[in-house]
C-alpha cells in the first residue's frame, strides 16, 4: 500500500466506488423485474415512465417498486450503521442493535401491543421508533457515567446489558400475550415485502439526516480509532465525536428495524466486506459498506422470489443462508482487518 | 513439609483487591489471593441458602431449618423435598455452574468480554434443533407427548454440540486463533438466530409460545431425570477444566509468550474451547438457553473478586447463584404466574451488571 502514489490509491478507490454503485444500481433493476411475475426490461420502463394500467403496470408500481425500495433504504441504513458501531467500539461483534436500538424498537412495539392494543404497523412502527431512541441513549448515558465520557468497552457492555434486559422483558410479555408474539415472531423473522408504501415517505427524512450524520463523523472516527488519547492530544473532542456516531446509529438503525424488522445481521457482515476492500478509512468505509448492505439485502430478497418459485422465502431466511457463509468464507480466507 | 509463609506480592502485581500470599510447600510454590476464596465461599454459602429457601417455598411451604433437617435424613415432608422440588434446584444450580464457567472460559480464550457460549453456537444451535423438533413433532399430533419428553433434551444436546463443534471446526486453520474463532462464531449463532426465527414464523402460534418457552430458558417441571445427566457431565467436565486453569493463565499472555513459556498452544486452546461447548451443551439441554448467565457471570465475578481476568471457579458459583436465585423469583414472586427463568436471569442480571460497570468506573476516575 505505501508504495502506491496517493492519486493513484484515489482512483482505485473511486472505481471501486463507482463498481458498487453500478452493481446496487443493477441489483434494484433486478428486483424490480424478477419474481413470481417475470418483467422484461422494457416492460418496468414503461410501468415506471408511462402507466397505462395493465396488471404488469399495477404489480411494478405498487409492489415490486416499494418492496425494492425498502430494501434499499433499510439495506443502506444497516450497512453504514454497523459500519459505524464497529468503528466506534471497536469491537468486530459488535452490529447495529449492539447499542439496544433493536430490542429498544421490539420492547417499545410488544409494550404497545401488550398494554393499548395497537394492531395497526403504521402505529406501532412509530413506538419501535421512538423505543430504538430511548434504549440507545440509556446505553449512551450507562456507558458514559462515572466520568471518563464513552469508551468502546464500556459501550459494548452497557448495550449488552440493556439488550439482554429488554430481551427478558419481551420474553415475558410475548409469553403471557399471544397477540404480541404473532406480531414479534414475524418481525424478528425481518421482511421487506408487504410494508405499506406510504411508510417510506415518513422514515426518509429520518434516515438521510442518519446517512448525513454518519459522512460527517468519518474523519473524527478516522482519528479516535487511533486510541483516545492520541485523538484528544491531536485536538479533537472525544465526546462530541462519540455523541455524533451514536445519534447516527441510532437514526438509520431505528428507522430500518421499526420498518423491516430485526435485519440487523446486514449490519454485522457488510462491514467486514467493505473493509477487506476499502481499508480502515472511515471516509470510503462507510459509503462502500452503505453500498453493499443495500446489494446484500437486495440480492437476498431476489434470492428468496427464485429459489422457492412460484412463492418465496422471506429475506431474513435468504440473508442467513447466502450471508452467513459467505461471511464464514471470508473469516476463513484472509487473515481479517483488525479494528 | 514446610508450613506455608505468607507474602505479600510486589506491588502492581494485582492490579485492585489487595494482598495476595505466596505459599510454598516443598519445592512448589505458588500465590494465593485470599479475596477470590473469600468471594467463592461466600458464593457457596448463599448458594446453599438460596437453595434450601427454593427448595420450602411452593404451594406447600416449608421453613429452612426444616428443609435443611429433611436432606440430612429426617423423614418430614421427605417426599415433597426430594421428589418434587429438590431436583428443580439443583437441576438449576448445575446449569448455572455449567453456563458460568464455560462462559469464563470463552471469554478467557476469545479475550473479548461479550463471548459466551452463544457465540461459539451452541446456544443457537440447540434452539434450533429444538424449534424444529416442536414445530414439526407438533404436526403429528400423539408423538408430541414422546418427543417432549425425550427429543427435546436429546435434540438440545445434539444441536448445540453439532454447532459449537462446527464453530470450532470452521475457524480451525493453521491452529485455532481466538479471534477467528469468534468471528465464525458470530457467523454460525447469526445463521442459526435467523433460522429459528424462520422456523417459529412457519408453526402456528401456540407451537411458536411453547417453543419461545424452551428458548427462553426454563427450569418447570425438572426431575431427577434431568439432574443425572448435567451432574455426571460435570463430574467430569469441571475437575478437566480447572486442571486447565493455569494452561488458560498462560494463554492470557498472549501466544507468543504462551509458547515460550513451552505451552502447545492450539491443543491447550483446542481441549479448552471443546470443554467450554461441551459444558454449555448439557446445561442448554436440561434447561434450555438460559440467558446472560453465561455473559454475566464471569463478568460479576471479575469485579467481585478484583482481578483482571475472569476467574473460573468465582464464575462457577456466581453462575450458580444467578441462577437459582432468578428460579425462586421467577417461580414466586408474579403470584400464580410461574415465569421460565431465563426471563429473570436477563431483567435481574443486566442491572447487576450496569451497576458493577458504573461502580467500577467511579473508583476507576
Amino acid at each position: 500500500m505505501t508504495a502506491v502514489p496517493l492519486g493513484a490509491l484515489r482512483r482505485h478507490r473511486l472505481l471501486i466506488l463507482l463498481g458498487l454503485a453500478l452493481l446496487t444500481m443493477g441489483v434494484t433493476v433486478a428486483s424490480i423485474s424478477i419474481g413470481a411475475m417475470r418483467i422484461p426490461l422494457p416492460g418496468v420502463w414503461s410501468a415506471l415512465v408511462h402507466p397505462t394500467g395493465t396488471e404488469q403496470d399495477d404489480v411494478v408500481r405498487s409492489l415490486r417498486l416499494p418492496r425494492t425500495a425498502f430494501g434499499l433504504l433499510a439495506g443502506t441504513a444497516l450497512g453504514m450503521a454497523g459500519a459505524l458501531v464497529q468503528g466506534h467500539t471497536r469491537n468486530p461483534l459488535a452490529d447495529p442493535g449492539l447499542l439496544g436500538v433493536t430490542q429498544g424498537a421490539a420492547f417499545a412495539m410488544v409494550l404497545s401491543i401488550f398494554t393499548l392494543g395497537v394492531t395497526d404497523l403504521r402505529v406501532y412502527i412509530w413506538f419501535g421508533f421512538a423505543g430504538a431512541l430511548v434504549a440507545s441513549v440509556a446505553v449512551f448515558t450507562l456507558g458514559s457515567v462515572g466520568g471518563g465520557g464513552a469508551t468502546p468497552i464500556t459501550l459494548a457492555l452497557a448495550g449488552a446489558a440493556v439488550s439482554t434486559l429488554l430481551h427478558g422483558l419481551i420474553s415475558g410479555l410475548v409469553l403471557l400475550d399471544q397477540q404480541a408474539l404473532n406480531v414479534y415472531r414475524f418481525w424478528q423473522a425481518g421482511a421487506i415485502a408487504g410494508r405499506d408504501a406510504r411508510l417510506l415517505p415518513q422514515v426518509l427524512p429520518f434516515v438521510l439526516l442518519g446517512l448525513f450524520l454518519a459522512l460527517a463523523n468519518a474523519p473524527g472516527l478516522n482519528v479516535l480509532s487511533l486510541g483516545e488519547d492520541v485523538a484528544r492530544s491531536l485536538g479533537r473532542r472525544v465526546g462530541p465525536t462519540r455523541a455524533l456516531g451514536i445519534a447516527s446509529i441510532t437514526l438509520l438503525t431505528g428507522s430500518a428495524v421499526a420498518v423491516c424488522g430485526a435485519l440487523a445481521f446486514v449490519g454485522l457482515i457488510v462491514p467486514h466486506v467493505a473493509r477487506a476492500l476499502s481499508g480502515p478509512d472511515h471516509r470510503w468505509l462507510l459509503p462502500y459498506s452503505g453500498l453493499l448492505g443495500a446489494i446484500l439485502l437486495l440480492g437476498a430478497d431476489i434470492a428468496g422470489r427464485i429459489v422457492a418459485r412460484p412463492g418465496e422465502l422471506e429475506v431474513g431466511i435468504m440473508l442467513a443462508l447466502i450471508g452467513g457463509p459467505f461471511f464464514i468464507a471470508l473469516v476463513r480466507r484472509r487473515k481479517p482487518v483488525r479494528l | 513439609m514446610r508450613s506455608p509463609i505468607p507474602r505479600t506480592a510486589p506491588a502492581g502485581s494485582v492490579r485492585t483487591g489487595g494482598v495476595s500470599l505466596t505459599v510454598r510447600v516443598a519445592r512448589v510454590s505458588f500465590r494465593v489471593r485470599p479475596r477470590p476464596i473469600t468471594v467463592a465461599l461466600a458464593g457457596l454459602g448463599l448458594l446453599a441458602l438460596l437453595m434450601a429457601l427454593s427448595v420450602g417455598r411452593g404451594d406447600f411451604p416449608i421453613g429452612v431449618g426444616d428443609v435443611f433437617r429433611t436432606l440430612l435424613g429426617g423423614e418430614e415432608n421427605r417426599f415433597v423435598v426430594m421428589e418434587l422440588r429438590l431436583p428443580r434446584a439443583l437441576t438449576g444450580a448445575l446449569v448455572g455452574a455449567a453456563l458460568g464457567l464455560s462462559g469464563a472460559i470463552a471469554q478467557a480464550v476469545a479475550r473479548n468480554p461479550l463471548a459466551s457460549p452463544d457465540v461459539l453456537g451452541v446456544t443457537s444451535g440447540a434452539s434450533v434443533a429444538v424449534v424444529l423438533v416442536m414445530i414439526t413433532g407438533g404436526g403429528y399430533g400423539g408423538v408430541s407427548g414422546l418427543i417432549a419428553t425425550l427429543g427435546v433434551p436429546f435434540a438440545g444436546l445434539a444441536g448445540g454440540l453439532v454447532a459449537g463443534i462446527g464453530v470450532y471446526l470452521l475457524a480451525w486453520r493453521h491452529g485455532l486463533d481466538g479471534y477467528r474463532l469468534v468471528l465464525v462464531g458470530i457467523g454460525v449463532t447469526s445463521i442459526a438466530a435467523n433460522v429459528k426465527w424462520w422456523l417459529l414464523t412457519i408453526g402456528d402460534v401456540d407451537q411458536a409460545s411453547r417453543a419461545m418457552v424452551w428458548i427462553t430458558g426454563s427450569l418447570n417441571g425438572r426431575g431427577w431425570e434431568h439432574v443425572r445427566p448435567v451432574a455426571l457431565a460435570l463430574m467430569l467436565l469441571i475437575p478437566l477444566t480447572l486442571l486447565g486453569a493455569h494452561k488458560l493463565e498462560a494463554l492470557r499472555l498472549g501466544d507468543d509468550s504462551a509458547r515460550g513459556l513451552g505451552l502447545r498452544v492450539d491443543l491447550a486452546r483446542s481441549l479448552l474451547v471443546l470443554a467450554a461447548v461441551a459444558l454449555a451443551a448439557v446445561a442448554t439441554a436440561s434447561a434450555g438457553p438460559v440467558e446472560f448467565v453465561a455473559l454475566a457471570a464471569p463478568q460479576i465475578a471479575l469485579r467481585l473478586c478484583g482481578s483482571t481476568r475472569p476467574p473460573l471457579v468465582g464464575s462457577l458459583v456466581v453462575g450458580a447463584v444467578l441462577t437459582v436465585g432468578a428460579d425462586l423469583i421467577a417461580r414466586t414472586a408474579f403470584g400464580g404466574v410461574e415465569l421460565p427463568v431465563g426471563v429473570v436471569t436477563a431483567v435481574l442480571g443486566a442491572p447487576f451488571l450496569i451497576y458493577l460497570l458504573v461502580r467500577s468506573r467511579r473508583k476507576a476516575t
